[in-house]
């Protein structure tokens, strides 16, 4: 093993990519702030959307929608069981909250005031969450491994893990339009784009085929999508072909086009997302597929149950087998 | 600022009384319920719902309604004589107090309940609802106010003190919050369970407008209210009620103070009958 700065041609060493780091590879397309110009956009035809956060406006994209709207914005100071209690008043009154954090703080500070004030009240309050999964390599304190888990088992909660900027910008419009409590993960600052290139429409509650093929079909949400469709690209290079179902609505779940996708003799499933192995999609679509008499061979691509390393995201990506690489490498093992 | 007459106090001492006997004929229905509290806290909510708010009974959504949130979910058999009282539910559906299917169970929920505003029961949650819909309120340039109740020992949350820094943050003069100081939580008294005195400097020092009364002396609790209405500081107002659990029962003002106090089968018309024999003239 080399040790680092040994040789010139040395891998560089990579800093610890914290909580303002890019989920985007170098040279990727990228548009910025999505999530937040969206909401402005929302807002100018919506006059009941009001912007809440918890001292989080700048790194959750909020700031766009405060600089926009300010009299629409409420700063509620590091208090996310405040913010989630405020939330639920203010839409008991009509509005209609968009209230942003990191995920780790609504999923597990505060999830009995979710819990009771939003999801119980079936208040109609929008929940986006930015540092979902493991996208910051601070520590288990900012990686919220666990998040959809905790929300897919409350009543009432609509569960979104979006893919790019060109979903997050569509999602936006979309929960509003839905009446009901949503959580939603946030992809924010130079956000990848990849889902235009798929003629891709988001619609609440509907998977998405967005690439067809004979040997592995690869179920996905969030940022696993985007590398499912690059390990797709890299497979068919090795004469795999991959198909890759993108499940952005995590709750409700399509059933219908998992199943008939998933039922579809001869393929290996694979389900991929940026979340623990328990509790979230891979644990949904098993036990969808147990319940229907489907049994097709089936893998799952997660993270491991475990507290993550600290450190740059490429690094922990690749360790924890979510990266592109990692992905290509694990289904071509499992086909072999 | 109003003064309380004489007229006015014996019309809020006959609202409280019938207040306490729908308490104790649920508590009877169900052969247990939080009585003790609901008996302490009737004169703040008779004051509440027959002297401040402004309500329409058959319309408990009305939206100039002055908004009551019941923080402390346990306390509904309180909310829910209270409720009956102002004509919002039928005195007859006292009877299913905590039967299955009624629109009365045992903790205060929004979704079971016309006129419960907000799903108590997880304590601490009541007063951060408050700052939001008090600041929805603003937002509709609306006069109305919320009123919401919790009890002492959820001055042990930390929720709790994140709105109290809010409400005051954001001058939310819209927002009258009561705290019944009664003394007694789950586990034996608040005062030794996580000390939370100098209430009063406590409070002011966060920014609020604080007044701290005889919670089962009417008068005193109309001029707090009345105070409270009236000023004029951009503070939020809250009302430290001392109060006394079981109070119009003596039997059970005597009784050894427990958080679930338990009344023997034979004891609820006993109750009843101490209750009316206490009536003023």
């Amino acid at each position: 093993m080399k040790s680092a700065g040994s040789s010139s041609s040395a891998k560089p060493r990579l800093t610890t990519s914290a909580m303002i780091a890019s989920i985007a590879a170098e040279g990727q397309r990228t548009k910025p702030a999505p999530f937040g110009h969206a909401l402005v956009e929302l807002a100018r035809s919506r006059e009941d959307v009001v912007g809440m956060t918890a001292d989080l406006g700048k790194y959750t994209d909020l700031h766009i929608f405060a600089q926009a709207f300010p009299d629409r914005y409420y700063q509620m100071g590091m208090a996310e069981q405040l913010l989630f209690g405020a939330a639920s008043g203010l839409a008991a009154e009509g509005f209609m909250p968009f209230a942003t954090t990191y995920a780790v703080f609504a999923s597990r500070r505060a999830y009995d005031f979710i819990h009771q004030t939003i999801a119980e009240e079936d208040r109609n309050v929008k929940i986006a969450c930015a540092l979902p999964g493991l996208t910051s390599g601070y520590g288990p304190s900012h990686q919220a491994a666990e998040d959809l888990a905790l929300f897919r088992a409350m009543p009432n909660m609509t569960v979104i893990d979006p893919c790019d900027a060109h979903e997050i910008e569509q999602i936006v419009p979309a929960v509003a339009a839905h009446r009901g409590p949503v959580y939603m993960r946030l992809l924010r600052g130079q956000v990848p784009l990849v889902l235009d290139e798929y003629n891709y429409r988001f619609e609440l509650g509907k998977a998405a085929l967005l690439r067809d093929g004979g040997d592995v079909l690869i179920i996905s949400s969030g940022i696993m999508t985007m590398r499912a469709l690059e390990a797709a690209q890299a497979l068919s290079d090795d004469r795999v072909n991959a198909a890759v179902l993108h499940v952005p609505t995590i709750k409700p779940l399509d059933t219908e086009a998992i199943l008939h996708e998933a039922g579809r003799p001869g393929r290996l499933v694979v389900v991929a997302e940026n979340h623990t192995v328990i509790g979230g999609l891979g644990e949904a679509v098993a036990s969808l597929l147990m319940r229907s008499g489907v049994h097709p061979a089936f893998r799952q691509i997660g993270l491991p149950d475990e507290f993550l390393a600290a450190g740059a995201l490429p690094t922990l990506h690749d360790r924890y087998g979510i990266s592109t690489a990692e992905v290509t490498r694990q289904i071509k093992e499992w086909l072999r | 600022m109003a003064t309380p007459t004489l007229a006015n106090a014996l019309t809020l001492a006959q609202r409280a009384r019938n207040i306490r006997r729908n308490a104790l004929l649920m508590g009877e229905v169900q052969g247990q319920g939080y009585i003790a509290q609901a008996l302490d806290i009737a004169d703040v909510l008779a004051v509440a719902y027959f002297h401040a708010m402004r309500f329409r009974p058959e319309d408990p959504a009305w939206e100039e309604r002055d908004r009551f949130l019941l923080s402390n979910g346990h306390y509904a058999i309180a909310l829910y004589a209270a409720l009956i009282e102002a004509g919002i539910i039928p005195e007859a559906e006292l009877e299913t107090y905590g039967f299955d299917e009624s629109r009365l169970p045992m903790s205060g929920m929004a979704s079971y309940t016309p006129g419960m505003e907000m799903s108590g029961g997880s304590l601490g949650l009541g007063l951060g609802i408050a700052v939001g819909m008090a600041l929805g309120l603003k937002r509709k340039k609306s006069a109305a106010r919320i009123y919401t109740l919790f009890s002492d020992g959820e001055l042990d949350e930390g929720s709790k003190w994140e709105a109290i820094m809010s409400a005051a943050h954001h001058k939310l003069d819209n927002l009258i919050a009561i705290v019944d100081v009664n003394n007694q939580q789950a586990d034996g008294p608040s005062k030794q369970m996580l000390g939370f005195e100098p209430l009063v400097d406590k409070l002011e020092a966060f920014g609020w407008f604080v007044q701290r009364v005889d919670g089962n002396d009417l008068a005193a609790v109309v001029g707090a209210f009345d105070a409270a209405m009236a000023h004029a500081e951009p503070k939020p107002r809250m009302i430290v009620a001392d109060t006394l659990m079981g109070k119009g029962v003596p039997f059970l003002e005597q009784r050894e103070k427990n958080h679930f106090i338990r009344v023997e089968p034979h004891e609820w018309q006993l109750a009843l009958s101490e209750l009316n024999a206490g009536e003023q003239p």
